[in-house]
Order: C-alpha cells, then structure tokens, then sequence
C-alpha cells in the first residue's frame, strides 16, 4: 500500500537570462521560459524507478502554483508517475509562496493520501532556499534523508547515502520519511511524446490550500529585488609593494 | 510495449508500426554516406547519424529500433504563423460542419513562440480573415503604426527618404507586434478549437509510403551521446502518421530541403536567395519613447553592393520598449563581413544612437529570412503533403513583411484540404493524398499578385550602383507602373556561390563593442537564452569533416566564423601545434539557419537537434 508523493516546481529555466522587474519588486516572468526544476526531475526519476522495482505502488506528482504548474505536472506524468495533485495558488499568495507554506501542504497532503515517501528535490534554482524537505519532515515528525545521491528500500527502512560536505554519510531511517534528491541521485529520463500524449488521460485533481486547512500567509516580505553589481575591471600591477599600497588604498588593510 | 487497451477513440485511428525500422527512410540519393574516419590531421567533428549510419555501427547492435505510431488526418509542422493558421482555419471548417478531425502540430521549440524572431510590422490582412473578431479575442496588436521614417545612411549623416503612400515600406494600417507573443496567442486560440500541440518535440524525419507519397513524420530520436553512442536513456522519436502533412518549418527547413530533392519541386524555379536577420529589443529612456514610430534606412555600415537595412521600431505595451534589427543580404561577397559586427557598428550611427542612449539591452536573437520572391517559388504540392509559410518562401522582400503571406498559405492550405481529408471516400492515386488545388488556389490569391508586382525590386539591386540603382528601379517601376512591366528580372543564383576568395578581398575593420550601445558576440548569445542538452550529436552536420579546413579556411578564410550569428564556429589551432581545425559549438545555436544557406563548400547540412534546445526568445 505504499504511496509516494514527490513535489514538482515550475521554475524558470535555467538557461535564461533573468531580468529585474523596472519595479524591483521581483524578476520578469510573463513569456519567459520555464522548466521543471532539475532537482525535482531527479526526484521524479528516483520514484519512478522505485514504482519499477516494485518497492511501492503508486507515484503522485504535486504542484503549487497557477494553472501553468500542471504543464509541469503532465511532465511527471509523462515520465511515469501515476497521478497529480495540483494545489491551486494564484496572484498574491502565489509571489509570497515559500518553503513554509509548501511544507505545510505536504505535510497536510501526506496525511491525506496516507503516504509512505516524500520525495523532494533539494532546492529550487529560483530561490534556492533547501527548506522545503526539512520543514516537511520536522512538521510530520519524520525522519529525513537529505541530499542523498543513493537510495535503497530495505524493508521498513530506508539507507540513504548523503553528500556533505565532507564527503558521503550514510544514514538508515524508518519510513515513513521524507527524502530531498542531490544531483547525483540518477540521470532523469526523457518525456518522449508517446508518454505524453499517455499523460492527457491520467488524472490530475485540483484543490486550493484551504481545502487542506493550510493558511498561506506569509511571514516574509519581499523589499526589493537587484541584479547583482556588475563586476569591475580588475587592475594589473607590476610589482609586490603596488599591491599592498593599493589593497591599503581602498581599505582592504 | 504500449498495450491497445489504454486507448480509447485513438484506438481505431492508431496503428502501432511493430516493424523493425530501418535506420534512415529516405533513399539512399539525398545524403551521401560517408563514415568518416579521423585521421592524423583531421579530427572527427561529424557524430550524427545522418552521417554516420546506425545500422553499420557495432555500438547500436541490439538497441531496440521499433518506433511508436500514431495516426491523425493533418500532422503539420511547425508551430509558427502559417502552420497554426492553417491548424486553426482546418478545425474552424471542422467545427462550422461538425465534422471530426484529429490535427496534430508539432513544434521544436519549448514552448509555442519561443524560436519566433521578426520584426514586425505586421499586416492584418490574413488576421482579419481567419478571426474578425481578433480584437475581442485579446489578440496582442497594441501597437498601430503612427509615424513612418525612411532614411539613407552615411557614416555620419542622414538623408531623409519621402515615405509616399503607395511605396511599399509604408505602414500605414499595419500594426507593430511583437511576434513571439502573437505566435503565442495563435497557439492558445489553436488549442481551444482543439489542434494538438506537442511543443518540445522537433519532426527530425520524413517518412514515406511504398508508393514515394508522404506519410508523415517522426520525431527526434532522444538520448544519444555526443560521440553518436547511445545513452542509457535513449529513446526513440515516435511516428506521427496523417492524410496529409503540411510543413510549415519557416525560412529554409531542413525537412523541405530534403524534400525539394525527393520530389523535385525546384526545377522550375530560381534557387532560393536570402538574407540575415539580427535583432534586439531595448528598454529606453522614456523621453526618448514614440510609441508607433516605424524607423527604417538603408545604406551605412553596408556599401552600396552589399544588400541590406535596418529597422528600428518603438512598441506601444506598457514599457518604453523598442524592437530594432539589421538585416544583410546573404549574397554578399565579402567572406570578412560579419553581420553581427555590422549590427553593433550600425547602432553607433548619430541618428540611432540618439534613440539607444540610456537604455537597456533585454533580449537578442536572429533568423535567415527569404528574399527571392515570386521567381523562387517552388512547387509546393506533392502526394502525401504540402509546404507553407516561409518554407517555399512568401515574403514581400520590399514591404519585408512575410507573416500575412505566410499566415494566408496555411489558410489556404487548410481549405484545400479539408473537403478531400474529410470525404466519404479517399479517391487518390497515391497513398498519401495529393492537394494540387493548394497551389492553384494560391496563384488565384492576393499573395501571388502582391509577389508578382514586387517581384523585380530585389533583383534590380544587381546593378553596378547597387543600392542606388535599386531604389530608383523601385521608384520608378514600382511606384508608377506597379510591377506591370513585361519582364521578370533574375537573382544571382545561390548566396553560398557568391563568396569572393578571401584573398580577393579585404579584411574589415570593426570598431571594439563599446558596452553601452553595442556588445561582443557571447555576451549578444547569452541574451537569447539559447541553450541545448550538451552531450548529443552537433548538428550542425558536415557531409566531410575535412572540408572546412581544406576548403573554407584555405580559400575564404573561413566564412562562417564571421557569419554565425552565435559564435557556433571557431577555428582554433590543432593540439600538435602545426595547422587549425574548425570547432563547433553547438550550443550555442540559435537556429538561424544562415551556414546551412552561406556555406561556400555547401557541406554544412543543419538538421534538428533533440527538441526544446534552441533559444528561448520572448515576444521576438
């Protein structure tokens, strides 16, 4: 009866130059291209091939967003998982959604489906926060297996091998747990057409957060947005005592 | 694989091909096939399998080959102006007599307007055919034309050109738009009356009946590693098989090219000129803001042999936005002219630069556009098929407007064929249906007339005074006699057979980016957001890895150095030390199509990379 929710999010792609609103009150989005977001590709990956191995029964995609996410979601669908979920958030709420409110729905959702896994990937490239995974676990009272480029189902528990930063650690925690996809976890399959055109037909509900008793007001607010400063020239000296006058010069000594 | 109980209407419809397939459909005449092995001097660069044959390669044995089909009634491709028309006007005719019809479009892009670059002026003409009510339905024209400006350039002046009514860069009642966001708002109207929309998927083969008649398509094959291995996520391209498949690739499709040759389609016609599109969309000072000024010149940086102009158009949506681009005839002669480098010097000129001061850069991105004309069109019906668009090439050269044309080919592509895909019984010859009256409602149509009156502008500029002589031809044969004269004048044949020997000619001295008004290439290429997944095969295909070292660099001093408007070619010097190879940076392509059309040797043959690689433009 095991069932794995694994989150997906509409980022812009990466690819893209990213331009400031002339308002500084966000970046540009409207036309833009988006993709999923790698991390959460990876994650589908793993629990498709979960689902494959036979070690659980079923694979459902959730989004947060605007209607564009469930472009997303068929994504998932096409690369194998079963259903989608797509929890409806627009306008305001949508620009002051975080990790905050994200973990909340999980976690409700979790409840709800009776889920075994969370699969998630480790951080969004738009916000690049990492909090999603951890705030869902500690708000399940689950354990968690962050960062883990190896998975394996063994029983009731999970091994999972971890990147740290000092090398690799590897951890075995009881499921139910929540699992947040590093890099290199797997290589991500292709949604080819076929499975596409399979996607239109599989399910995807729809439900807003209230339905799940999640309040998305948000405890940050945005100031102001800024490219980061251009860099400058960098200034070629010719011998020691030049640099350390000019490092003492503008204060660096 | 794909089990028949999971498919409910499609089921009838839907074959699966359980053949095994072999590597390449089209008959062995169209590419010669040359396994290339690297010598000393050479390395190899060519890995894709249009060139190097899968089933002779030991690494594909065994490899699962079968493809996934699937059936529609029009499987059309391209996602640009005139395939979504002819999407559109196909299930309005489907609707109005309620009438089933499963059309299918598929579109390399990401997204639908995503690889869209123009202008534009655009005419609405064909819009107000195929939605009179375009205004109601939201449709982006915010921008009508109020003033229009003609100008001739000289290094440091401007002589200003009358714009009378009945020349035909006038704009009177035409709208400025943003392409990109028009496409995509073509894209959602298609959607609504029900055309399937596959973007991210690119028509990489043509596929054929027993009888030679078209079949359909099939995408691209998915996973391959850059050494022409497959990866462990190698996927096949699936099959999409239709009545009829209209390919609507825009300017020189690498499809059609395949086409031409296999059903002869250009033997009545002159080959296809064209010319070099660059453009960029700046954020402006507000107070230098005209919202529906459309500015154009000719002359500076270009000398007077070398065809070409400029564009410079102020949006009307909200920001101070202006749309501006240069565009150089690819039949120049010169193989050191780069029309990047000549973009950039042209922004300096007093009278642009005065506009650009004190703004922003936001976006970047070009396209080869066709400039033949009425003397290049092609047949355009074959059994099993149909080309529209840019692809056979419609643009009014002089007026440098394609979308209306293009838009009312596919419209009329669309009306040809749906009594026939639609009748009781499929009377054809051939397996695939042939539409000729396609063609013959065309040549009834407003688009032949507005290309035939037109049709001498372009090729009267291959005259000793060049630009000048052209413009008093246009002046005098166009203005007052309306294209009516009894002769047709020729181009000059094909541009890649238009380079001088680099020895013949001299080096041109650009002036350095100055980072405020103009930019160096990388920078120019990040902006369009191009981007392809990097470990697959180039392609940019070389039919002969040894011929740009030996051919282009020796002779023409390597011309497509100069002439990628993404710096995808660069010659370097060999690891050992003695002599240069030519290395391809394939990610960086932005799908311009201009060094399959430039190349002097002709050994570049572009074909489709894994589908959603390409630029990301917005609203080009």
């Amino acid at each position: 009866m095991s069932r794995v929710l694994v989150g997906v999010k509409r980022v812009i792609d990466y690819a893209v130059k990213i331009r400031v609103k002339p308002d500084h009150s966000g970046v540009v989005t409207d036309g833009v291209k988006h993709s999923m977001n790698p991390f959460c590709e990876i994650a589908v990956e793993e629990a498709v091939k979960l689902k494959e191995k036979k070690l659980i029964k079923e694979v459902v995609a959730v989004s947060c967003g605007p209607t564009q996410v469930t472009e997303t979601i068929r994504t998932a669908l096409a690369m194998g998982c079963d259903r989608g979920i797509h929890v409806e958030v627009s306008g305001k709420d949508y620009e002051a959604m975080g990790p905050l409110q994200i973990s909340k729905i999980f976690a409700a959702l979790a409840k709800k489906e009776e889920a075994s896994l969370i699969i998630l990937g480790k951080q969004a490239i738009d916000d690049d926060c990492n909090q999603t995974g951890q705030m869902t676990a500690a708000l399940l009272d689950w354990p968690q297996g962050t960062f883990a480029s190896e998975v394996t189902i063994d029983g009731e528990k999970v091994k999972v091998v971890r990147e740290i930063d000092g090398g690799l650690e590897t951890i075995k925690i009881s499921m139910p747990a929540v699992l947040t996809a590093d890099l290199r976890l797997n290589t991500p399959r292709y949604a080819t057409l076929p499975n596409i055109m399979k996607a239109k037909k599989k399910k995807i509900a729809n439900m807003k957060p209230a339905d799940l008793g999640v309040d998305m007001v948000s405890r940050v607010e945005v100031l102001r947005v800024d490219e980061p400063p251009t860099r400058l020239a960098g200034v070629k000296v010719e011998t020691v005592d030049d640099l350390v006058a000019k490092l003492r010069a503008n204060g660096t000594i | 694989m794909f089990p028949a109980s999971r498919y409910s209407i499609q089921a009838q419809r839907c074959i699966r091909a359980l053949k095994t397939v072999k590597a390449e459909h089209a008959p062995p005449q169209l590419y010669t096939w040359r396994w290339k092995c690297s010598s000393a001097v050479t390395p190899r660069i060519t890995s894709h399998y249009t060139i190097c044959p899968r089933d002779k390669d030991p690494r594909w044995e065994g490899v699962e080959m079968e493809r996934f089909a699937d059936e529609a009634d029009v499987v059309i491709v391209g996602g640009g102006p005139a395939g979504l028309s002819a999407a559109i006007r196909l299930k309005q005719l489907a609707n109005k007599q309620e009438k089933e019809l499963r059309v299918c479009l598929v579109e390399k892009a990401s997204q639908i307007g995503a690889h869209t670059l123009s202008g534009a002026c655009l005419e609405p003409s064909a819009l107000n055919e195929l939605f009179p009510d375009w205004k109601e339905r939201g449709a982006p024209l915010n921008t009508p034309v109020t003033e229009d400006v003609f100008s001739l350039l000289t290094k440091k002046y401007r002589i200003p050109v009358p714009m009378l009514p009945g020349l035909p860069m006038n704009n009177h009642g035409n709208y400025i738009v943003r392409l990109g966001h028009f496409v995509r708002w073509l894209g959602e109207q298609a959607e609504e009356l029900g055309v399937e929309i596959y973007p991210g998927y690119a028509a990489a083969e043509v596929l054929f009946h027993e009888d030679g008649s078209v079949k359909g398509i099939a995408t691209n094959d998915v996973g391959i590693a850059k050494d022409g291995s497959p990866k462990d996520v190698f996927e096949r391209g699936m099959e999409l098989h239709a009545k009829v498949t209209l390919f609507g690739e825009g300017c020189h499709g690498h499809l059609a090219k395949q086409l031409y040759r296999q059903f002869n389609l250009r033997e009545n016609c002159e080959p296809q000129t064209y010319a070099i599109g660059l453009k960029e969309v700046w954020l402006i000072d507000e107070k230098k803001w005209r919202p529906g000024r459309v500015e154009h010149s000719v002359g500076w940086p270009l000398n007077r042999n070398t065809y070409g102009g400029s564009f410079l158009y102020h949006l009307n949506e909200g920001e101070p936005l202006v749309a501006l681009g240069l565009v150089v005839g690819l039949d120049y002669t010169n193989p050191y002219l780069s029309p990047f480098r000549e973009f950039q010097r042209w922004k300096h000129h007093p009278f642009i630069a005065k506009t650009l001061e004190g703004g922003n850069r936001i976006a970047y991105g070009a396209r080869a556009l066709n400039e033949g004309g009425y003397q290049c069109l092609p047949k355009v019906t074959f059994p099993g098929g149909m080309l529209i668009g840019c692809s056979p090439g419609f643009m009014n050269v002089p007026k440098i407007k394609g979308t209306h044309t293009a838009m009312k080919s596919g419209m009329l592509a669309a009306e040809a064929i749906f009594p026939k895909v639609t009748a009781k019984d499929l009377a054809s010859e051939t397996a695939g249906l042939h539409v000729p009256e396609y063609e013959d409602n065309l040549k009834k149509s407003w688009i032949w007339k507005e290309l035939y009156s037109v049709r001498n502008i372009r090729p009267s500029f291959h005259n000793y005074f060049g630009l000048y002589g052209g413009m008093v031809y246009t002046g005098v044969f166009y203005w007052i006699l309306r294209g009516k004269e009894p002769w047709t004048l020729k181009h000059a044949g094909l541009d890649s057979a238009q380079l001088k020997p680099a020895k013949e000619c001299t080096a041109i001295e650009y002036p350095k980016p100055d980072g405020k008004l103009s930019f160096d290439l990388l920078s120019s290429v990040a902006l369009s957001g191009t981007n392809h997944e990097g470990d697959q095969p180039p392609h940019l295909t070389l039919k002969d890895d040894s011929v740009p070292v030996a051919n282009n660099l020796a002779i023409y001093d390597g011309p497509e150095q100069h002439f990628c408007p993404a710096g995808v070619y660069e010659y370097v010097p060999l690891e050992t030390g003695e002599g240069m190879r030519l290395q391809i940076n394939a990610q960086n392509c932005v799908h311009c199509k201009t060094c399959d059309i430039k190349d002097p040797s002709q050994n570049i043959n572009w074909v489709v990379p894994e589908g959603s690689g390409g630029p990301a433009y917005n609203g080009m």
